[in-house]
């Protein structure tokens, strides 16, 4: 067994080395396939719109037409519950009057009715005018002339039949219900195709088709005695890719292992509450990171923008945090974007017509940035130019439908791999003491991103560097701050995965956002574990 | 499109003919038609400046085929006859694509639904400036007062649904709503206050007692001190009450106890409906006609709601029945509640304050998440003014707490019930109402220095 010291030098990074070793493969440039063409027709109306907008007084403005569509299929032991395909197409216009902005959108597709759109969006910002005391300060981006951008993926998840779909799923079923105790299985699979095309008075005009893939399974045993039932889910990521992805994940494959799991969970041993350290898996760590960084970077809520719903940041005001506030070790090292491989936020440019690039929130364990807007990132130019960088939004701009504002949206956030190339395996051989933790489960943090509790899919007491039986009961408390500066070992590029959520939200009226985070198993020292197995 | 337009797209007659479109087309055996159809207008503000503001008018049609038991749903919201009739084809040949489903139901006959007034003009005409001169008012006093910062949203809707099928069926309902809610926080970054007001009628909604009770409670949560963690007296204010007791709805399924997974599993087998479950003050129910909530008297499947007690004097009386477990087990079906009410009793807010000698009261809760589903556990935290109350009388402000709590374990110890009265801005969101609630033995498991 390693002791701490040793592993600290070992998987020590520094900032130089992790610019060149940033985290998973790109999209982007010449491997992205052909998007799809603007049709002429779809052209005119966006370019309608615009001009309507100018005609009216705006100063800027934006237009959005999308076509979102879904399509699910829901199933539960060795029937299918529900399949659903459904499609929500409208004309957004953003428009911006006298450094006010306005909204207004329509499902109908008409001349008449995205002109008419425009015009009441210019209305709201013209009623809403009196209610502002401080402009908008549009940040300049270049115009995109015909930019056309297609996510990857090998089979379309919309071409494959509902026969096979549920077929698949049903023998993932039958595969975990031989096991004994497990009692019930649901799972389902959906999928979203986005069809955006978008166009704003700068001279852009954007042509994007992104497709979104969440394969669920989950097992529920159940004790003989009805004492107890314990399941085994959030077993596969979701990805920006297509049905490839579900053929990979090979749920027939791995249904009975799941279902043991969840039979084991039954005679698990309940946890011992106290100062435990953890090795967390990515399938756990991606959603800790989500909560604990991802949240807390976005620049609107530091500012205050989103204090009524989602809450505000510790990481205020930036002036006092940035290159100043230690999140973590100096081998800590954080990076948005909006384009590793599968990401669920990436997209060749955002709603602002901005292309996205790659940026290290945290470097060497100390705030370095914030997830920025068009409209946001003038508000550290001073931080920008005092470092000679561009000031220049992100790219995090982002609306979850033709009805929806767009607005600053997370992109991918993810902690860098450790310059050594450590498996789960070495973490857990490296641990005299602690628990292992498998999985996402319950999820909980407070408006301005401190206090946070998180349990798990799977435990395992972790005895003199060996899994030593499962636990239950588990949950974790942690405090931002002192949660990231216990991360002492780090694994490596090998162990990297994405894990993430299609359902992020933000923002009045609520919008979702799908975003994934990558990350190396990691270790945690002396972090407070509490028993959930109450009674009374 | 002009207002007038729009509110004929809602009216009955306009919903009846769309159905008809879609109806008259089926090939299927089964077909069940439910439009979903509104204008919604909002307006945002934060750290005292105006942010956005947007109108949207959207309409969605949703198809489901059914041969014999195979079923499909399609839906769009593109309300040409092109379109319509593509759905319901592509619904049908989804459904005959689709396995059997052994669960499914002949298509639900006729019902008879309890008249449910939730239309009011005032709302349907909130114009744009209408909503920026309510945001005015809490902006107004914010920038005026100097010390403290708004941020809110008011929100509202005209709109109507329907649910009709091939044996007739016809459900509709439409109403406006409007929700407004607002943080006040101080300028030093100490305390924080929120206050809300939801109903169908715009006119109740009184936006300047929002922003006072906002702002004072803001004011008054300054500077908090730590208690150490640990079980405490509490009284949840009725949002917060709120917050928490809304959740059971979603553990209450009949089915989840009968197959052994969920609080309500009977030691025996079955369920444990007839036992005694929480205090014998407790009741909890459901009616879409009551004043405070005036929600749809139907469900998702058409199926007719109405008045429905599901704990009354702490016993356990009904779950969650849909038809087909309703079927399975000869009982009526209960369909999904789409309102819940927790009886109150007669004692102010301030009553229930100065009959404590020491405890905490919780002005709301926040990201609330299950925990453990065998005793329905959550976890959250207060927010927006936390205090300790010593010798009757509020004695100052206190950190925020995070809590592991059942919203049964609370019910189960309660002290005390405030008068109940209808909540703007639970979580789960819904048209619920509820009482401030006295409890002790609340469990706050740690402190966050979040404000």
């Amino acid at each position: 067994v390693t002791d701490r010291r040793t592993f600290l030098k070992q998987a020590g990074t520094a900032a130089a080395a992790v610019a060149a070793a940033s985290a998973g493969a790109r999209t982007a440039g010449a491997g992205t396939p052909q998007g799809p063409a603007m049709d002429a027709a779809t052209r005119d109306l966006l370019l309608a719109a615009l001009d309507a907008a100018r005609g009216a007084g705006a100063a800027y403005a934006d237009a959005r037409i999308a076509r979102r569509r879904q399509n699910s299929i829901f199933t539960r032991e060795q029937q299918i519950r529900n399949v659903v395909e459904s499609e929500s197409l409208g004309c957004g216009v953003r428009v911006l009057v006298d450094g006010t902005w306005g909204f207004a959108a329509t499902r109908r597709l008409t001349r008449q009715a995205v002109t008419a759109a425009a015009r009441e969006a210019v209305g709201v910002a013209r009623a809403n005018r009196a209610a502002r005391d401080r402009a908008v300060e549009w940040l300049p981006a270049p115009a995109v002339r015909n930019g056309s951008w297609r996510s990857p993926y090998r089979l379309d998840p919309f071409a494959v039949s509902m026969e096979e779909k549920a077929t698949l799923l049903l023998r993932a079923n039958a595969e975990a219900l031989r096991v004994p105790n497990v009692r019930f299985v649901s799972s389902a699979l959906f999928f979203v195709k986005e069809e955006k095309s978008y166009a704003n008075t700068d001279g852009s005009l954007i042509a994007q088709t992104l497709i979104r893939t969440l394969p669920s399974f989950t097992a529920t045993a159940v004790a003989p005695d009805r004492s107890d039932f314990q399941s085994r889910g959030n077993v596969v990521a979701p990805m920006q890719r297509g049905w490839e992805y579900v053929l990979e994940a090979d749920l027939p494959g791995n249904a009975g292992r799941w279902g043991e799991e969840a039979a084991q969970k039954l005679a698990a041993r309940p946890v011992e509450p106290g100062r435990h350290d953890l090795v967390l898996d990515p399938g756990n760590l991606w959603l800790t990171i989500h909560e604990s960084i991802g949240h807390p970077t976005e620049l609107d809520r530091a500012m205050g923008y989103e204090a009524n719903y989602a809450g505000t940041s510790f990481l205020a005001p930036p002036e006092r945090m940035l290159g100043r506030l230690r999140y973590g070790p100096e081998f800590m090292n954080v990076q948005g974007d909006r384009s590793q491989e599968g990401g669920l936020s990436n997209c060749g440019w955002d709603d602002d017509g901005v292309a996205p690039d790659e940026f290290l929130l945290i470097r060497d364990g100390v705030l370095h940035d914030y997830q920025t807007t068009r409209e946001q990132a003038d508000w550290l130019r001073w931080w920008y130019e005092r470092q000679g960088r561009p000031v220049r939004s992100h790219g995090c701009s982002y609306a979850d439908s033709w009805a929806s504002v767009a607005f600053q949206r997370m992109p991918n956030v993810s902690l860098l791999p450790g310059e050594r190339d450590l498996s789960w395996d070495d973490l857990i051989a490296a641990t005299d003491r602690g628990i292992a933790i498998v999985g996402d489960g319950s999820y909980s943090i407070d408006q301005q991103r401190y206090n946070a509790q998180f349990g798990g899919q799977l435990f395992y007491e972790i005895r003199d560097g060996r899994i030593a039986g499962m636990l239950k009961d588990v949950a974790y408390q942690i405090r931002t701050p002192d949660f990231w500066n216990s991360l002492d070992l780090l694994g490596g590029r090998s162990a990297y995965r994405l894990g993430g959520s299609f359902f992020d939200g933000k923002g009045q009226p609520s919008q979702s956002n799908a975003v994934s985070h990558g990350t190396p198993p990691a270790r945690f020292r002396q972090v407070t574990v509490i028993s959930t197995g109450r009674r009374a | 499109v002009s207002r007038q337009e729009q509110g004929a797209v809602f009216s009955r007659e306009a919903m009846q003919r769309l159905v008809e479109r879609v109806v008259g087309r089926s090939r299927a055996d089964g077909c069940q038609v439910t439009i979903t159809a509104g204008v919604t207008g909002n307006i945002r503000f934060a750290a005292n400046q105006l942010s956005t503001a947007g109108v949207v008018e959207n309409a969605t049609v949703e198809v489901e085929s059914a041969f014999g038991r195979r079923h499909a749903a399609v839906s769009t919201n593109d309300l040409s006859d092109e379109a319509l009739r593509r759905a319901v084809r592509a619904s049908e040949a989804l459904a005959r694509l689709a396995p059997d489903d052994p669960e499914w139901l002949p298509e639900l006959s006729p019902q008879r639904y309890v008249p449910v007034e939730a239309w009011f003009e005032s709302t349907a005409q909130l114009s744009a400036a209408d909503r920026a001169a309510a945001a005015r008012i809490a902006l107004d006093m914010a920038r005026a007062a100097g010390d403290v910062e708004a941020a809110g949203f008011l929100v509202s809707r005209a709109g109507a649904q329907a649910i009709a099928n091939k044996a007739g069926l016809f459900a509709y309902h439409r109403r406006t709503s409007a929700n407004y809610t607002l943080t006040v926080r101080t300028s030093d970054g100490t305390g924080s206050g929120w206050a809300a007001a939801d109903h169908p009628d715009v006119r109740r909604l009184d936006f300047a007692a929002v922003a006072r009770r906002a702002t004072e409670k803001a004011r008054a949560s300054r500077e908090p001190v730590a208690l150490e963690p640990g079980r405490y007296t509490v009284i949840l204010e009725p949002q917060a009450t709120g917050d928490l007791v809304q959740l059971m709805s979603f553990a209450m399924d009949a089915r989840l106890a009968d197959e052994g997974r969920s609080a309500f599993v009977g030691p025996g087998g079955g369920n444990r409906i007839g036992e005694r479950i929480v205090d014998a003050r407790v009741t909890l129910l459901s009616d879409p006609a009551d004043a405070d909530l005036r929600a749809r008297p139907f469900d998702d499947q058409g199926l007719a709601l109405g008045r429905q007690v599901w704990i009354a004097d702490g016993v356990l009386r009904q779950l969650f029945y849909t038809r087909y477990w309703a079927q399975r087990h000869n009982r009526p079906p209960t369909g999904t509640p789409t309102c819940l009410r927790l009886e109150g009793g007669t004692q102010s807010l301030d009553e229930l304050i100065a009959s404590t000698e020491r405890g905490v009261l919780v002005t709301r809760l926040w990201y609330l998440r299950s925990v453990d589903p065998r005793t329905i556990l959550y976890t959250g935290l207060t927010r927006d003014g936390t205090f300790l109350i010593e010798g009757g009388r509020l004695a100052r402000s206190v950190r925020n707490f995070r809590f592991n709590d059942s919203p049964l374990f609370l019910l189960s110890n309660l002290e005390g019930l405030g008068r109940t009265e209808r909540i703007a801005g639970t979580e789960a969101g819904g048209h619920i109402a509820m009482p401030a609630v006295k409890a002790r033995d609340f469990h706050f498991t740690s402190l966050s220095e979040a404000v």
